[in-house]
Order: C-alpha cells, then structure tokens, then sequence
C-alpha cells in the first residue's frame, strides 16, 4: 500500500452560520488549505490539513474544526 | 489481529474541544465584529476551565461594560453583566459573600485602567482571590474607538485625531507595583500560550492579573491603517512580543518597546484577603 492510499483525510467543518469571513483561518494556515470565497472560508486542498488546529484555535466565532 | 496497526501508520486523532458545553444554547453567533479578538480570548479561557476542571456551577464571570464585557452572556456559568468601571468591586462583593466561588472578570483595558483603575489597584493591594482577564485592545471598542490609557503614543484613534499625545500605562507593570501576586501577560495571536497562562492564573489563590493583548480591527485597525484582523494579530501582538525565555537573553535596549509575556510575577506567599478577612474574625472572636 502507498503512503498516499494509506493517509486518511481529516474532515474540516465550517459553520456559515457562524462565519464572518475575517480570513484569520485562511492567512494563518501553514499549508494553504483554506481559501476565501466572498465572506465564507471554505476549503480548497484538503489533503494539505495537517491537523494542527490553528485554525480553529484562532478563529474567533467557533465557525470552523477539524475532525478526523 | 495486530495486522491493521502495523500497516497503518500512526495518525493523530484530531477531536475538537467541545466549547458549546461551556456555553449558553443559542447565543451564537455573538456581536463582535469579523476578526475582533475577544472571540479568540474567551475561546482560550474556556479551554483553561476545563484543563482546570472547574465546575461550571462554582464560577461566577463578572463584568463591566464594553464589547469585551458582553462575554459573561455567552457562557454557561454564573454570570454578572455590571457598571462600566465596576466589574472589580460587583466582583469583590460577591467573593466576600461566597469566598468558595471561583471569581473570573472579563474586562476591556478602558474598564479596567482608566473608569475602573481604582478598583484594579485596590484589588491588586487586598491580594483577592479573583482573576481578571484583561482584553487589551488599546481602544474604547464599544463607543467607537476613542484613546484608552493602553494607546500607544503617537497612534490614531478618534479623540487623538492627531496622534495620541499621552504616554501608555504597562497593565502588567500596575498591577505588579499595585500588590496582585500573580501578573501574567499573553497575546490572541498566542492561543495555545494563552491557554497556559490562564489555567495557571486560575489555578493561583490571590489576585492574578492576565493582560492579553488582542485586535480591535475596526476601530483601532482601520485608523491606524492594519489592513486586517491577520495583519494587525502578526504586528502587533507576534512582532510587538517577546517570550520571557526570549526576553532572558536579550538587552532591555534589544527588547525596546515590545511587550514581554509569559508569567511575569507569581507570589504563593501573600495572605489572600478573605482568608485575611476570616484571621481578622478569629482574632475579634477570641478576645471577647
Ligand atoms: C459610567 C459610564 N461611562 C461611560 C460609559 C460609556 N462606555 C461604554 S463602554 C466604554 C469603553 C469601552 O472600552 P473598553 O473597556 O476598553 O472595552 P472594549 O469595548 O474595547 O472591549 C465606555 C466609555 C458607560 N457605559 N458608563
Ligand atoms: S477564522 Fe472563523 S470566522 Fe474567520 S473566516 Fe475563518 S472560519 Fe470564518
Ligand atoms: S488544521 Fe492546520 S493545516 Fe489543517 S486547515 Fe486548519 S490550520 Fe490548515
Ligand atoms: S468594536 Fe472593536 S472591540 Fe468591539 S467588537 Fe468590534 S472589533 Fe471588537
């Protein structure tokens, strides 16, 4: 089995409800995985996410979290 | 049997702290605005209470007024929303009056240092078992930006039109010369140090002081020309900072105007006033 097949991708929940769109997630992810459109944060390269949670630790609405 | 774990590499298991336990149903999303820091902050303290493990019910959150005060109403706790400038003092009474309850005051920079400064002095001298969390925004938020006694000199806001004439008061430097026995200061952009530095302050018996420093994006950014909350959070509070260990080896000279963080002071010898309050009591009472 390939290390690629192997890896499990986290799933990355953002609440638009709760999103303001300040881009706090998206200019401090360390592997760019995160993108504006308009004033929502969305998701744009997945299997770059880490797992390092900065995002949700430094979102300030409670809008986005990382599970695996 | 132990095929599965051998193929599979060891992954981190990523599950998200559960802050809606910590907070009341329905009151998201609350009022600050895209990129306020307050949000950030009350995040990092919830994670605190519960590496602290405090129960909800032994928690009394009190604040003043201001946008950092509105945090009493989101969370599951005991919960005072008081007077501008008198957080401290509702504070101070309802610990004398229940001396087991875990006392946290959430209160803006304006609240605490300029209205309510006589109250965070006296507090810090009587040594009460509380802590105060200060979200340190160097701007009245609330009532549209003017100059707060944390400014910096020289920066915009809308009553120092030309610059903030005044020299800035150091929260931290007050309140260690004031008497609190536990001064800490921490940064939003530092969540994870953060979060340290108030589960410890919480865990001290006596006055514990935490200024963190945080972003007013629209008020104090707009003015002082940050082109974003990210922006603002990387000059101000990840430039504008050094680690204590950092700071160890560095001049006074090479820190110049930035900020040191970590636990400045902690003093576990000071006599906490309540139980200064209850020696006063055993004293009278065995005289008569
Ligand atoms: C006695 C009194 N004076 C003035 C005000 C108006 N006022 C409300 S909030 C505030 C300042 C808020 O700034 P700060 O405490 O720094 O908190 P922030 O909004 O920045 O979080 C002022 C002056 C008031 N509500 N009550
Ligand atoms: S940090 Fe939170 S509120 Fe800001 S854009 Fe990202 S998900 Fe939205
Ligand atoms: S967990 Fe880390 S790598 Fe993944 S999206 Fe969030 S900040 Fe980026
Ligand atoms: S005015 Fe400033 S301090 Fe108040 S909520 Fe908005 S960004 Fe935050």
């Amino acid at each position: 089995m390939t290390e690629a097949a192997e890896k499990i991708l986290p799933r990355i929940e953002i609440d638009p409800k709760r999103c303001k769109g300040c881009s706090i997630c998206v200019d401090f992810c360390p592997t760019n995985v995160l993108e504006m459109k308009g004033a929502l944060a969305t998701v744009v390269k997945l299997e770059a996410c880490t797992r390092c949670d900065l995002c949700d630790l430094r979102c300030p609405d409670f809008a986005i979290r990382v599970f695996d | 049997m132990a095929e599965g774990a051998a193929v599979k590499k060891k992954q981190k298991v990523n599950v998200p702290f559960d802050y809606d336990k910590y907070l009341r149903k329905g009151k998201l999303p609350h009022i600050w605005c895209p990129g306020c820091g307050h949000g950030i902050v009350l995040k990092s303290l919830l994670r605190a209470i519960d590496k602290v493990g405090l129960d909800k019910s032994s928690i009394c959150m009190a604040s003043g007024i201001g946008c950092s005060s509105r945090t009493p109403g989101y969370v599951d706790f005991n919960t005072l929303h008081s007077l501008h400038g008198r957080a401290i003092a509702f504070a101070t009474g309802v610990k004398l009056a229940k001396p087991e309850m875990n006392i946290l005051v959430t209160i803006g920079d304006g609240d605490a240092l300029a209205i309510g400064g006589n109250h965070f002095i006296h507090a810090c001298r009587r040594n009460i078992d509380m802590t105060v969390i200060i979200y340190s925004n160097a701007i009245y938020g609330m009532t549209g930006g003017q100059v707060s006694p944390t400014t910096p000199e020289g920066a915009m806001s809308t009553t120092s039109p030309h610059g903030n004439m005044e020299p800035a008061f150091d929260a931290c430097a007050v309140a260690e010369a004031s008497g609190a026995s536990f001064v800490a200061r921490s940064t939003a952009y530092h969540m994870q140090e953060l979060e340290k530095v108030l589960t410890a302050a919480i865990e001290h018996k006596g006055m514990s002081v935490v200024e963190v420093l945080d972003s007013c994006p629209v008020y104090y950014g707009r003015q002082n020309k940050y082109k974003s909350a990210s922006h603002m959070m990387e000059e101000i509070e990840k430039k504008g900072t050094v680690s204590g260990a950092q700071a160890k080896n560095l001049s006074e000279e090479e820190i110049g105007d930035r900020f040191v963080r970590g636990i400045l002071k902690q003093d576990k010898d000071g006599v906490e006033y309540c139980d200064a309050y209850d020696n006063l009591i055993a004293k009278v009472q065995v005289k008569k």
